[in-house]
């Protein structure tokens, strides 16, 4: 028996119910506005008062408004066909839904209810399954998606019957299972799963060690991030997170890719549904979009709704996982996730915490992170998710809760630095300030000896130091002048510069410069390394400036050219000339 | 929410400065009521006592005050008759004409489904090179001007807006001085525009809390000509820092804990429902948004700009540049995020690349002048990169230029040739072979 209840308050999204029965938190409930029915969720108990959340607009709600609770919390549904959807906050497709404006209370279903599905069994009658167990499977877009035993099963079962390789939708009987107790159940193709409750089906998570590419040189090549890891990128607004974050999705090596665009601006979810469904995944050669779920609640959408979002998008990647498939989930911006956690505070009266956020943001912000990770499944498989959020500090000062809070447990941080933006100096990853803790890690550094080159690390620690040792020198010849330091000062900078120019920057507009492969990465460092080690004689500093600067011009345009096509060797074979005539 | 009739409450139980509560039953949440004559909107509802939000403020309203209900949130009658008229933040005409007649519509209406949305890629021609080379407009984008008060962000604001090809033009005028609202009137009067105008104003002489109607006032009118008629509008709002101000007073009365710069928690989410409106729609109409936010002092980081800056499409700076004796839009500090959707694409294949190359010209420049300031010797390549500059700010940045995009390239290309050598600039080899002039 579902509890009942009636609305005795308003303020604003929030509404004070007093119920009938029973409830629980977190629970949804329906608010009843003249046959509109409003979708809500339980944040706060007193005595007879429930108080509701409603992820709607309650213009209009009157006091003495029905309420109709479900039994269960915020669930997705989950089965074959959630690629390549534009859903809400909420898991609604929004593709469904009818009219240019979006219509208060109108919910759509996330999948394709009639499409058939070309099912191929996996396990055999007789097999002992439980909750996650691969039943069997069908291709989604290009993948092999696997039909799970429902996460809800938390028993073991033996499976009585499987279907024949055939044709299925979703709500047919793929097979039927018996517990211990000879209960039978029968199994479909979907399940629903409470979003705030992790899924952990899996046998183990382990630290993660695999290089995840992305084709930013300033990622893979100075601060990586693995499958399986986390990672964050702050950075003020105008700093290009948006850009970099979209280079990210567009070429990260991964299998699925989630965006949960999370209080954001709604023309950069057009940006991705415009163009994913026409550019080239650089990995398999199909459509980005077959590989991609976008989860929009942007800005102008109800703001319960964006705590949500970020949910739906995580608990979908950890279904992904568990068919042993690499996820990366993309939120932009978690900030906006925790305005949206103090607003509602703010309406509840809690005392607030530092810049009035509730006092358990921390606590949220580190046990959703830590969803993210690179398991063993019970069947020995793999699956990750890798997981890079954004954050927007206000005033670009990182010196704010959320950004602090983050730092804790992200282990990737990407600072985007407002000097560098101003610059032009795209991305602009601040090499100094950011980190990646991988690079620690002895299984990650035996990773990469065994797949780029043993002595990649070692390069790669002598460029940062370069580029440490270059903003030093800057820094004197802003005070001293030019000539108030010795030209191998200036030789010192102009190494740091060509770093700069050659290897962090790029081009995330040009087809070729946008994306550089990890074997591409491995020789533009060999390159510079080798021209850093270099010893050459200037007689003042305006000739180190004129030389490097026609370096830096010709490494550009080996950049913009194809990998290894003629005018790519022209340009190489130029740097070396260059570098032969000023050399010691 | 309509009531066959309307009844009378008169039961207050509370007064603040900007509020009042009364006894009432069957009210809904957002419903218009009138306290005293005066308009109100309820804000909050436990139980039977109704707490409302009165605009023009409470002074003088007694215990005993008459509250009727009107049974419906704020809204506007919208039709082609709205059409060269001003009106005021309720939407009552303030020309001396007749009140437009047309279909009611509640303001604040819905989101548009993304989904539904078309990616914005029609240029918007200014004239002003520091915007149509550096920060190229696009129909569908909204971006505001980040100026000091003293700028004369009016001025550029009636510049874009008549050289602008739209359909409509409609201004939202909060906490405006009735001085810059007289210089919109008159501008677009001599311009012979005043039958693509439409205006919602409040000045500095009426209530503050009023102007929190005026930007869904102008928005819901803009929808009716973008969706409904297909136009292509332009809503200049100014100024929005006055309109967060009037937010920060509301959120007071109501009690909230305020969150940075005394502003509400919610300023993000608030902005954002209305800059969001603007969208380049399915059926060819678009909304595009041009606003102004006062900064104090050129502070961006205080919370009204912060937050202005996280949902526009990028931002315009306006500066005096002394060297020249002109104002520029800044090159470092304006961005417009949609520009490379046009720049190449709907102008010439170099845009995107003689622009970059320039503005990093010019911080070289700036580089300079800072060495020069600290009294260091100049090199060579420092005396032209000044020199570079100087003819940058007066030919390009400066806001009195009108070119079209292909004179400005040009133009670009001329000066980089004039004190550059090829390799300085770095650019793409065949750009460069293409357009230097020697």
């Amino acid at each position: 028996m579902l509890t009942k209840g009636t609305v005795k308050g308003i303020i604003s999204n929030l509404v004070i119910v007093e119920v009938e029965g029973p409830v629980s938190q977190n629970e949804i409930a329906y608010i009843d506005l003249e046959g509109t029915r409003l979708m809500s969720e339980v944040i706060k108990v007193i005595g007879k008062n429930a108080y509701l959340q409603v992820f709607e607009s309650t213009r209009g709600l009157t006091v003495g408004s029905t309420v109709e609770f479900q039994g269960h919390m915020l669930e997705v549904v989950l089965g074959p066909g959630l690629l390549e959807k534009n859903l809400d906050g909420l898991e609604n497709d929004l593709d469904k839904m009818e009219g240019i404006f979006l219509r208060r209370g109108e919910y759509t279903f996330p999948l394709d209810e009639e499409k058939l599905w070309d099912f191929k069994p996996i396990a055999k009658v007789g097999d002992v399954v439980t909750a996650g167990s691969w039943l069997g499977e069908v291709d989604e877009n290009f993948q092999p998606h696997k039909i799970m035993l429902p996460f809800t099963m938390n028993r073991q079962y033996t499976l009585k019957s499987i279907a024949e390789a055939g044709e299925y939708n979703i709500y047919n009987t793929i097979a039927v299972v018996v517990d211990d107790e000879g209960n039978e159940s029968e199994i479909n193709m979907i399940q629903r799963w409470p979003v705030k409750i992790p899924i952990t089906t899996y046998r183990e998570k382990h630290r993660p060690y695999k290089l995840l590419e992305t084709g930013v040189r300033s990622i893979d090549t100075l601060n990586p991030i693995v499958e399986g890891g986390t990672g964050f990128i702050p950075g003020a607004f105008g700093t290009g997170k948006t850009v970099l974050q979209h280079a990210i999705s567009k070429q990260a090596e991964a299998d699925i890719v989630i965006i949960a665009a999370c209080g954001e601006r709604a023309n950069e979810v057009v940006e991705i549904f415009t163009e994913f469904p026409e550019l080239i995944d650089p990995h398999t050669g199909r459509k980005l979009m077959e590989r991609t779920i976008i989860v929009a609640n942007t800005s102008n959408m109800p703001v319960s709704a964006r705590e949500a979002s970020v949910y739906t998008a995580m608990t979908i990647g950890e279904y992904y996982r568990s068919m042993g498939l690499k996820v990366l989930l993309m939120a932009d911006s978690t900030s906006r996730w925790a305005q949206a956690l103090r607003e509602m505070s703010n309406r509840l009266e809690e005392l607030p915490g530092p810049d009035a956020f509730p006092m358990d943001l921390s606590a949220i912000i580190s046990n959703f992170y830590g969803r993210a990770g690179h398991v063993v499944l019970n069947n020995g498989h793999e699956g990750s998710i890798t997981f890079i959020g954004t954050v927007s500090p206000a005033g670009g000062n990182l010196k704010e809760p959320v950004t602090e809070n983050t730092k804790k447990v992200a282990r990737c941080f990407y600072a985007l630095e407002q000097d560098r933006a101003d610059k032009k100096r795209y991305p602009a990853i601040n090499p100094i300030e950011s980190y990646s803790k991988y690079i620690e890690y002895p299984e990650f550094e035996e990773f990469i000896s065994e797949h780029i080159s043993s002595d990649w690390t070692l390069k790669v620690n002598e460029i940062r130091t370069r580029l440490l040792r270059g903003k030093e020198i800057a820094e004197q010849i802003n005070i001293l002048g030019d000539d108030g330091v010795p030209v191998e000062y200036h030789i010192t900078f102009w190494k740091s510069e060509l770093i700069d120019f050659i290897v962090l920057q790029q081009d995330a507009f040009d087809l070729i410069d946008s994306v550089t492969p990890i074997e591409r990465q491995k020789e533009i460092l060999d390159i510079v390394v080798d021209i850093c080690r270099t010893d050459f004689e200037f007689d003042n500093f305006n000739q180190v400036a004129d030389f490097f600067k026609e370096l830096i011009y010709v490494g550009k345009q080996m950049n913009y050219a194809e990998f290894e096509s003629d005018k790519y060797n022209q340009y190489r074979e130029q740097l070396k000339t260059l570098v032969s005539q000023k050399k010691i | 929410m309509a009531k066959a009739f309307q009844k009378i409450y008169t039961k207050i139980t509370q007064i603040t400065k900007a509020t009042c509560s009364v006894k009432a039953t069957d009210v809904g949440y957002d419903e218009l009521a009138t306290v005293e004559g005066r308009l109100a909107q309820v804000v909050k509802i436990i139980g039977d006592e109704v707490t409302l939000q009165i605009f023009e403020g409470t002074e003088g309203i007694p215990s005993n005050a008459e509250v009727v209900f009107l049974g419906k949130a704020p809204s506007l009658k919208v039709g082609d008759q709205l059409a060269g008229r001003f009106f005021d933040a309720y939407g009552n005409p303030i020309d001396g004409g007749p009140v437009p007649e047309g279909e009611e519509r509640p303001i604040g209406g819905p989101s548009v489904n993304p989904v539904r949305r078309r990616q914005p890629s029609e240029l918007i021609a200014t004239g002003i090179a520091g915007i149509d080379l550096n920060n190229t407009l696009v129909s569908g984008q909204k971006i505001p001007f980040f100026a000091d008060p003293d700028q004369p962000f009016n001025q550029v604001m009636a510049t874009v807006a008549l050289r602008a090809e739209t359909d409509k033009i409609i201004l939202g005028g909060m906490g405006m001085t009735y001085d810059d609202y007289l210089y919109f009137k008159n501008v677009f009067s001599n311009a012979g525009a005043l039958d693509r105008i439409i205006c919602f104003m409040n000045t500095t002489e009426d209530p503050a809390v009023e102007r929190l109607l005026v930007p869904d006032m102008a928005l819901t009118a803009a929808e009716y000509f973008a969706v409904d008629k297909n136009e292509k509008v332009l809503v200049l709002l100014s100024d929005m820092t006055s309109y967060a101000d009037a937010l920060a007073i509301v959120s007071n009365r109501m009690d909230q804990i305020p969150s940075k710069d005394s502003m509400p928690g919610s300023l993000y989410s608030d902005l954002a429902k209305i800059y969001e409106k603007a969208a380049q729609f399915p059926t060819g109409g678009s909304i595009t948004i041009l606003a102004v936010t006062t900064l104090s002092g050129g502070d961006i980081t205080h919370a009204v700009p912060d937050n202005t800056g996280y949902i526009t499409e990028g931002q315009l700076f306006l500066r005096r540049d002394s060297d020249v004796g002109k104002v520029i839009v800044d090159p470092f500090r304006s961005l417009s995020r949609l520009k490379q959707l046009v720049q190449g694409k709907k102008t010439r294949e170099d845009h995107p690349q003689i622009m970059n190359a320039a503005v990093r010209l010019y911080a070289d420049a700036a580089n300079a002048k800072t060495k020069l300031e600290n009294g260091f010797d100049l090199t060579d390549y420092d005396e032209r990169a000044l020199a570079f500059a100087r003819d940058y700010s007066e030919y390009i940045l400066s806001i009195d230029v009108n070119l079209n995009t292909t004179e400005m390239l040009d133009k670009t290309w001329s000066l980089l040739s004039r004190h550059f050598k090829p390799a300085e600039v770095n650019m793409k080899q065949e750009l460069v072979e293409k357009y230097w002039t020697n």
